[in-house]
């Protein structure tokens, strides 16, 4: 046996026995590989994530809604702050994965390529997106790679108030005005389907799946999750009085599950591959935020060296 | 390279930091995580907004990442084998009158 696959064998029996994989570990290339890629990917989708909604900061109905709004916005850029970090202990640079973002290299959540059209839209990104987002973190939160899964329990804690802020917001357009109503429908029909594209493809068409799994950075399949969001989310839907666009969805009293109906892969595909409403409209705006940003980057270091320079004339 | 200044990315890369916060007082510093700032002072203002924005600590430690020598994963067991060796150092090793154990 080469002293590679023994090294091999020892990685697997530790993630065999649930130990914790950490930065200075040894781990497979292609452990490493497949987790700067699913984690700065994750990081992008949290960033990306601040377009749709930070769209509606200034058009907020109340200033207790602004201030809500204002909050996970913020949010979303720490989270996206604590999975870069995490993505640099595995030897990626910052400056490497954001730049493999911004020339188009990196992929990040296919359910920020589309739009936000009216305020209900706010609402059900908060109890959908942030909702589905919240079970697949739960399950990422005892992946076996260290401080991803510390990062993870951290990001929970805070995508709980998202979920439960959009729906409280849901709640109440569903009980407001016939307008109100109508207006929380239609961004239900609109983005149902695309939240449950958030899992990934069928199980059987999932390359990476089986070997996240393996590794235990994964511990359920897409299938499994997005089972787990629909059982729960139709029940919310309901509780409040509102419809799924699914004329299949049905529940299946033996196996205590909701069964829906197929979903639209080819538009699926289609936005994964560049194409959905939204993909050139998000990059230019975080292309754009990147080069705008730059004059801040630089005066906070010419800040740093300045206060530098004082503090040495000083002693 | 391209000398195309639009599409080259101009980020500073900024020092490493890690970032300790105290859950309460009186309670040991804690890894919280990491990020880059140009110096200390802002360091420590990036943590507070960062890893501090629901009342997570009373107390922040910014530390440069270079800055930190640690261990190695791979030989924990034989570096802190020593403490194998000496059970004399816990309280379980000594024997005491059994009537004064557990007097209340």
């Amino acid at each position: 046996m080469s002293e590679e696959s023994t090294n091999k064998k020892t990685f697997q029996e530790r993630i065999d026995n649930g130990e914790t994989i950490e930065p200075k570990d040894d781990m497979p290339d292609r452990y490493r590989q497949q987790l700067i890629r699913m984690m700065s990917q994750h990081a992008h989708s949290e960033v990306v994530g601040m377009l749709p909604e930070g769209n509606w900061i200034t058009r907020a109905p109340s200033l207790r809604r602004k201030m809500i709004l204002l909050s996970k916005v913020q949010d979303e850029a720490g989270h996206g702050l604590y999975l870069y970090s995490a993505t640099e202990t595995l030897g990626a640079s910052r400056k490497e994965v954001i730049n493999q973002l911004l020339e188009g290299k990196a992929k990040y959540s296919s359910i920020f390529n589309y739009p936000t059209l009216s305020w209900a839209d706010v609402a059900v990104i908060g109890w959908l997106v942030d909702g589905a987002a919240i079970i697949n973190q739960t399950m990422l939160a005892r992946s076996s790679y260290g401080p991803y899964s510390r990062a993870m329990v951290r990001i929970c804690k805070e995508e709980s108030f998202h979920k439960k802020q959009g729906y409280e917001m849901v709640a109440q357009m569903a009980d407001g005005t016939s307008e109100q109503q109508e207006m929380i429908q239609d961004a239900v029909d609109r983005w149902w389907w695309p939240t449950l594209m958030m899992f990934g493809p069928h199980d059987e068409d999932s390359p990476n799946s089986e070997e996240l799994i393996k590794w235990g950075v994964k511990s359920k399949t897409n299938d499994e999750l997005r089972q787990s969001f629909v059982d729960r989310h139709v029940q919310e839907a309901h509780t409040v009085g509102l419809e799924i666009p699914d004329p299949d969805l049905e529940y299946n009293e033996e196996t205590g599950h909701w069964e829906f109906g197929e979903i639209d892969w080819d538009e699926f595909w289609n936005v994964v591959k560049g194409n959905g409403p939204m993909n050139k409209q998000r990059m230019k705006a975080r292309r754009e935020a990147h080069e705008n940003g730059e004059w801040v980057r630089e005066a906070a270091e010419e800040y740093a060296r300045k206060q530098k320079l004082s503090k040495e004339k000083a002693s | 390279m391209s000398n195309d200044k639009k599409s080259e990315n101009k980020d500073t890369q900024w020092p490493l930091w890690e970032v300790f916060t105290q859950p309460r007082d009186g309670k040991p510093h804690q890894h919280a995580g990491s990020l880059h700032a140009p110096d200390a002072e802002k360091a420590l203002e990036n943590a507070r907004d960062v890893y501090a924005r629901r009342k997570e600590a009373v107390n922040l430690w910014v530390v440069p990442s270079e800055e930190i020598v640690a261990s190695k994963g791979e030989d924990a067991g034989p570096f802190f084998d020593p403490a194998d060796d000496k059970p004399y150092r816990h309280p379980q090793f000594y024997d005491v009158p059994r009537s004064t154990k557990r007097r209340s």
